[in-house]
């Protein structure tokens, strides 16, 4: 902290000076971007803005890093009821609805696009992903900056240890517990296990099968959307993975994203979760890993339909100068040009942005050097449903707490799955009340 | 309480002059936010701050219609004792040992007192590395021992993995007091009973321990606190409050309703009620527990 705030004065003294120098010269608008991307995504990031920079003059993107998303997203709520909220900001997908309901804070990017007179169409972007950033009349409120969705990760070597098909991995529920079974029967200690037990099992597992996870189309018709994930499919799921947990066929690695790293190592070796862990099991695995869609159950009508995206997305603060919000849209139409955003989806794994970001990835032959990472873009680039566009509830980060509570318990075996879905639905229902109270005021 | 000594200003505005500077900093850091704290419980906010509505003694209601919560009273009360018991047992033993050694005083001290340097969410890092289920040092010990350690769904373990956290964090200050307490007994004293035929056990009773009753007493009030306030940070690097809601005590869901959640007037309404119980608390102590010590 100490040493931060040494440097940011530093840099402030070395700006002023600088600003003293040349000021007439060089008036450019410096535009502040907060981000959550850390390790190789900082990298990216600061790419980004270098190459944006350099590719003009009027306007320079400082990109800050604040922490991991919940952090960033608090610090720029203290910086905007302080008054010095960045231009852009970074925000984790479950944080859209409360961004969505701060209307004095945000200015849509379909209204900057079109005040800097920047030529906008949402038709470019990835229905499956923008749609999500979307609001009922049309207009993009967010700009989809890195979203990833829930896959399949499999072990090759360890499925062959266990004589399954390398290539041929598991695609629906109950082909995943035979394969886990034999698994287990070749030793192996944890044959399955999942990251973001609320993402992956409840919200993607819903639009997957193409089921409400709430209703009110998820959230997108109205706050008073309410959940209903305990309906006869999620019990059946829940009762399914938990039969798992009993018998040594799934293990919980805890909650968030720290079932990865048991994937990653090698000790697990079925995980389903974001695939933006493509990176870093590329960069850090001493296995051959492969990508599977995510499984679904197959006497299910419509399924599988699409899943539902992660990440986050950027964020367009309110109360800045005119001249800033034209730097913004000049940075966000740069962020979406086919090359910058194929090259983004190539470096980092996380889906591509637009359709032409998409096809020009495929063209360049990527996908087929690089097995697996179609996967993620297939099970999005669908039409989607009103069930399957997405999740947008207020307080959706308490409320996947709360799953993560409840299904604890479940795995324990100290609820049954009915009584943990409808404990998750009762609770969560509790804050969603509470969320369009205070949206309304 | 006898014998009290009275200092008389004559000047009357003295006083309040040399008052100022404590009244100042206790004003800033702890009246002025208690009654924003008061007022925000009050209130219901959206996050950015951009509407404030007086919802009454709503935040109140919701708080103790919730059963979750009210559980979490008596997951405070296990692991606010199980830290005050275990943080103070263990650093009255350490410093009586450390007091009897010759050499190296100083290296033992040290190290004892290191601890307390740490971050409590380095704190928790820490244990939860050492007890990671199939990877951490701990548990993989306890594994080959054909114990079963997995903090991850035993709520058991999982307390005993946040106690532990918290209470070696404070180990080093309680041992702090407690050798300071110990070296001002004096040697005489000591020295009278072993003439006497006393033994180490009746001396540490009969002499050491009723004149360490105030630096007890001042440790009991300090790890209660220590115990309700400073330990969120311990939680939430090893546990996040789980499983379920096992280790979810009061102060961290302050903290997750707070800065994660964003819901200002619920954490503000904890926050309020968090204060009563420790006032309750520390009256309690005062009022019972400071008659059995000898100043």
């Amino acid at each position: 902290m100490k040493t931060s705030l040494l440097a940011a004065s530093k840099a402030a003294l070395l700006a002023a000076v600088l600003a003293v120098n040349s000021a007439p010269a060089l008036a450019q608008t410096e535009i502040q971007w907060w981000h959550s991307m850390g390790g190789g995504l900082g990298d990216w990031v600061n790419d980004l803005a270098k190459d944006f920079n350099a590719s003009q003059k009027d306007y320079k993107v400082v990109p800050v890093y604040k922490g991991a998303y919940d952090e960033s997203m608090a610090g720029a709520i203290a910086a905007f009821r302080a008054g010095n909220a960045p231009h852009i900001l970074q925000v984790f997908e479950v944080g859209t609805a409360t961004m969505m309901a701060s209307k004095g804070a945000v200015v849509p990017v379909g209204q900057v696009m079109q005040q800097a007179g920047v030529k906008f169409d949402t038709a470019a972007y990835v229905p499956a992903v923008a749609g999500y950033y979307t609001a009922p009349n049309g207009q993009m409120l967010s700009f989809p900056f890195n979203s990833s969705t829930t896959v399949l990760h499999y072990n090759k070597d360890a499925f062959k240890a266990a004589g399954l098909d390398p290539n041929k991995p598991p695609s629906s529920w109950p082909e995943v517990a035979a394969a886990a079974a034999k698994l287990k029967a070749s030793g192996h200690k944890c044959p399955f296990t999942t990251s973001w037990v609320g993402w992956t099992q409840l919200e993607s597992f819903s639009a997957w099968h193409n089921v409400e996870y709430a209703t009110k189309n998820n959230g997108f018709g109205g706050l008073d959307a309410r959940l209903v994930f305990n309906s006869p499919l999620h019990v059946r799921h829940i009762e399914n993975l938990a039969n798992m947990a009993k018998q040594g066929l799934f293990v919980y690695k805890g909650r968030g994203n720290t079932a990865d790293a048991t994937f990653v190592s090698g000790e697990c070796a079925m995980e389903t979760g974001s695939s933006g862990l493509y990176a870093n099991i590329k960069k850090s695995a001493k296995f051959s890993a492969g990508i599977a869609p995510l499984p679904y159950y197959p006497d299910v009508p419509g399924a599988p339909q699409n899943t539902i995206i992660g990440g986050a997305s950027l964020w367009v603060m309110a109360g800045k100068k005119p001249q800033e919000y034209k730097g913004v849209a000049a940075f966000l139409q740069y962020l979406a040009r086919p090359e910058v955003a194929a090259e983004s989806h190539k470096r980092t794994g996380y889906l591509p942005v637009t359709k032409a970001a998409y096809e020009l990835t495929e063209k360049s032959g990527f996908y087929q050097a690089n097995p697996g990472t179609d996967v993620a873009v297939t099970q999005m680039i669908r039409k989607t449903t009103d069930k399957s566009r997405g999740v947008r509830l207020g307080n959706l980060p308490q409320i996947r707490t709360i799953v993560d509570e409840e299904m604890e318990q479940v795995w324990a075996g100290r609820k049954t799955p009915k009584q943990g879905l409808d404990e998750a639905v009762r609770r969560g229902n509790e804050l969603l009340e509470r969320f369009q109270k205070s949206a309304k005021l | 309480m006898s014998q009290q000594k009275r200092v008389l200003f004559r000047s009357g505005w003295l006083p309040w002059v040399l008052l100022a500077p404590q009244a100042a900093v206790i004003g800033m850091f702890f009246f002025w936010p208690a009654s924003q704290a008061l007022l925000q419980s009050l209130q219901q906010q959206d996050a950015f701050g951009l509407s404030v509505d007086w919802v009454g003694l709503d935040n109140f209601r919701q708080l103790f219609n919730d059963s979750g919560y009210l559980a979490s009273f008596r997951t405070t009360a296990v692991f606010s004792l199980l830290v005050a018991v275990l943080g103070l047992g263990i650093s009255l033993l350490l410093a009586t040992m450390a007091n009897r050694v010759v050499r190296g005083a100083m290296v033992y001290r040290t190290l004892l007192i290191w601890p307390y340097a740490v971050a409590p969410a380095i704190a928790g890092v820490l244990w939860l590395f050492m007890f990671a289920p199939s990877i951490g040092v701990v548990s993989y010990g306890l594994d080959r021992m054909g114990f079963q350690w997995n903090h991850l769904l035993n709520p058991d373990h999982a307390m005993a993995l946040v106690v532990a956290a918290a209470v070696w964090k404070q180990i080093s200050y309680n041992f702090l007091f407690f050798l300071a307490g110990l070296q001002s007994i004096p040697r005489s004293l000591l020295e009278a009973a072993a003439i006497d035929g006393a033994s180490p056990w009746k001396r540490f009773w009969t002499i050491t321990f009723p004149l360490l009753s105030p630096t007890s007493f001042f440790l009991l009030v300090i790890n209660v606190v220590y115990a309700f306030f400073d330990t969120f940070g311990i939680i939430d690097a090893a546990t996040q409050g789980g499983p379920g809601k096992d280790t979810a005590i009061l102060v961290y869901k302050v903290y997750y309703d707070g800065f994660k959640a964003m819901d200002l007037g619920g954490s503000a309404a904890q926050s309020v009620v968090l204060m009563a119980v420790v006032v309750v608390l520390t009256v309690i102590q005062f009022r019972f527990v400071e008659r059995k010590v000898n100043y």
